[in-house]
């Protein structure tokens, strides 16, 4: 069997390269080298079984099997939730839980639900850019830098509130994005995602070295929370309050999103993702459609910013970095592009699925990378992939419809 | 009256290329104008040049609207072009994949239509009757070129000759005056090519627009134009109806010699 062999062949090279590293321990107290064997044996068994594994689920997709598989899976899901009668009791339990879940949890769990919201907030708008307009933008947590800095800075010098600066935080988002906007109208693809990536870096940059204005590396400390009437409440209840703060706006955005999505915007969004030049051919401005995506997609980075601010009441830079961006944009594309249900389904997985592999601290990224990994392999369109609206026709019903011929 | 399209000696160079040489061509209100030639001629740069997509490096596109404005348009970016009332197809098809069919037409009304950002978030009654709008027009261009039982699939899923004619009712959906068509019946099947025949007809008599017309397909240039402009290397070598163009004996040299003895 050809598979066995190779699979026996990629099990030798691994342990090879391992062997310095799982095998050979040098015992500096007692100046002895201990030779754990049984390590290359797990690694030997272990990656002989995984390359196994894949081979045979490679095999499988090659013959078509594993595709229609997978799709037969993903399908049925896809029928289920694009059933009205079953997807709205379904978004209605959710939602529900959603609603009562911090009367039933403790604070570690409440800060967990509130990352996981901002993170389905970032990834809708996120998903605006990129999964409806066809934007790669790898710089996007630098409009979330400008959320939670523009909150820590105007409260700071002027004493304004979280909820004076929440608008205004979306609204400085907008006008980076449209900053952001301008100079990359003509580029597109990886040329894009670079220049994005730089733009977020340089944020973060300024954010870091320009000390007099930023706090540079040290950050700003003692953001206030949001206050409810002005009751003090305790960590735990502020903790409850923004988690209700922060499910309204994902409500929001939710709204908004799915508004946009099935308007001329939106349609003149996948337009120019789907074809650029078609596009234009339709009376289409180019420039336009693409610095509106930005703008609102990096409002709602805005918006999550301010209340990420308020959150953890501290805010660096080193909050803001690329992997963040990654993180964000893996939400988009695992759970599905263009879809807002799937960009749900990524936020939730992605941060509590590391989040739960807590107990196994070394494997967790590794774990986590796999997993990518698997999902881009065999199922690319991520978890839930975008259904278009079904229209119906309003006009006299004089004629029954016309067959083609 | 005037030209709804007038060329006057239009060139483009791709760096030594000389592409286009002194074109000149009019498409008149109402008429069915056929542009052919060998492959390579020029054809669909000439669409490129007229619609924006390519910049002429010399020579003037006017575009006269019925109403009687006139507009140069050399330079103009693709989707100004459009809007001023020129709408096209594209020889290898380019729908939006992953669209339905009516959403395909659905862009195309984008630019008349007026929904803001907030008028599309807030959907007060006038977006809404606006959209219900666009989907009935749409509906009923969909109607016209016989795709109403694919309204909602997804556009790539249809087969090749439905995917054309999707094109067609995508571009009407600009309300243009002036639709160019590039290579309409490429990959259809004689059936097929009948029925575009008689819908391009219908779309000059019933919607009455002008249409400039690129194809290969003799009988249906022959069928239904009014004028036929033939192309060579760049270069216009005849001009002039049917009748005369087919029996004129630089084309027949240069074209319609090689298809009569195939
Ligand atoms: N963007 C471009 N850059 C360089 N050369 C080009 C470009 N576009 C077209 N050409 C050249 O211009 C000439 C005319 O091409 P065009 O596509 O207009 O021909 P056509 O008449 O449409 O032919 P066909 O019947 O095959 O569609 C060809 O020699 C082509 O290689
Ligand atoms: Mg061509």
């Amino acid at each position: 069997m050809l598979g066995i062999k190779r699979s026996l062949l990629v099990s030798i090279w691994f342990m090879f390269l391992t062997f310095p590293l799982l095998v050979i321990r040098v015992n500096t107290v007692e100046n002895t080298v201990d030779w754990r064997f049984m390590n290359m044996l797990y690694v030997g068994v272990g990656s002989f079984f995984l390359s196994f594994v894949w081979r045979y689920l490679m095999e499988r997709r090659a013959r078509g099997g594993g595709r229609s598989g997978g799709q037969g899976a993903g399908s049925v899901m896809q029928r289920v939730l694009g059933e009205k009668r079953i997807f709205y009791p379904i978004a209605a339990v959710v939602a529900l839980a959603a609603l009562s879940f911090p009367l039933f949890s403790d604070a570690y769990q409440t800060n967990v639900m509130i990352s996981t919201l901002l993170y389905v907030m970032l990834g809708l708008g996120l998903n605006i850019v990129v999964g409806l307009a066809g934007l790669l933008d790898l710089g996007y947590v630098a409009f979330y830098a400008v959320g939670a800095y523009a909150y820590a800075l105007l409260n700071q010098h002027f004493g304004l509130g979280f909820w004076t600066v929440l608008p205004l935080g979306g609204l400085l988002g907008a006008v980076c994005g449209v900053l952001l906007g301008f100079p990359v109208l003509r580029l597109r693809g990886d040329y894009l995602a670079i220049v994005t990536l730089g733009f977020g870096e340089i944020i973060r940059l300024v954010l870091e070295n320009w000390g007099d204005f930023t706090h540079g590396p040290s950050g700003i400390a003692n953001i206030p929370r949001p206050g409810l009437f002005g009751m003090d409440l305790s960590i735990h209840d502020a903790a409850i309050y923004i988690y209700y703060i922060v499910f309204g706006m994902v409500l929001v955005t939710i709204f908004v999103v799915n508004r946009l999505k099935n308007s001329r915007i939106g349609r003149a969004w996948l337009a120019l993702k789907e074809d650029e030049i078609a596009c234009q051919a339709m009376g289409i401005d180019k420039a336009k459609t693409k610095l509106t995506a930005f703008a609102l997609g990096s409002t709602w980075a805005g918006f999550a910013g301010v209340i990420f601010a308020a959150k953890t009441t501290f805010i660096n830079p080193a909050c803001f970095t690329f992997l963040e961006s990654a993180l964000i944009l893996s939400i988009v594309v695992l759970g599905g592009m263009g879809s807002i249900t799937g960009v749900i389904v990524g936020a939730l997985v992605i941060v509590v699925l590391p989040e739960s592999l807590r107990d196994f601290p070394q494997f967790r990224m590794l774990l986590f990378g796999a997993i990518l990994v698997l999902m881009m392999i065999f199922r690319p369109q991520g978890f839930i992939s975008t259904e278009r609206k079904k229209y119906e026709y309003h006009g006299a019903a004089d004629e029954t419809p016309a067959e083609g011929e | 009256m005037a030209a709804v399209l007038e060329l006057n000696k239009v060139c483009m160079d791709f760096g030594g290329l000389r592409a286009l040489d002194e074109v000149s061509l009019r498409v008149e209100p109402s008429q069915i104008v056929a542009l052919i030639g060998p492959n390579g001629a020029g054809k669909t740069t000439l669409f490129n040049c007229v619609t924006g997509i390519y910049d002429p490096t010399s020579g003037d596109v006017l575009l006269n609207a019925p109403g009687g404005e006139s507009r140069r348009v050399n330079g103009l970016k693709p989707n100004k072009v459009t809007e001023l009332g020129m709408a096209r197809t594209f020889q290898n098809i380019r729908l939006f994949p992953s669209m339905t069919v009516l959403e395909n037409v659905m862009v195309g009304c984008h630019c008349r239509m007026h929904a803001s950002i907030l008028g599309a978030v807030v959907k007060g009654p006038g977006a809404r009757a606006e959209e219900r709008r666009v989907v009935d027009f749409s509906y009923e261009l969909l109607r016209l070129v016989g795709l109403t039982r694919w309204v909602n699939e997804i556009s790539s899923n249809l087969p090749y000759g439905a995917q054309r004619r999707l094109e067609i009712a995508r571009a009407m959906a600009t309300e243009p005056y002036l639709v160019l068509l590039d290579e309409p019946a490429a990959g259809m099947n004689p059936q097929e090519t009948d029925d575009l025949k008689e819908l391009i007809v219908r779309i000059r008599d019933t919607w009455s627009k002008s249409i400039l017309l690129i194809e290969h397909d003799m009988s249906l240039v022959m069928g239904i134009s009014d004028r036929i402009y033939v192309m060579e290397y760049g270069r216009l070598i005849a001009e002039g109806s049917p009748k005369e163009v087919s029996e004129n004996p630089a084309v027949i040299k240069a074209y319609l010699g090689e298809d009569l003895d195939a």
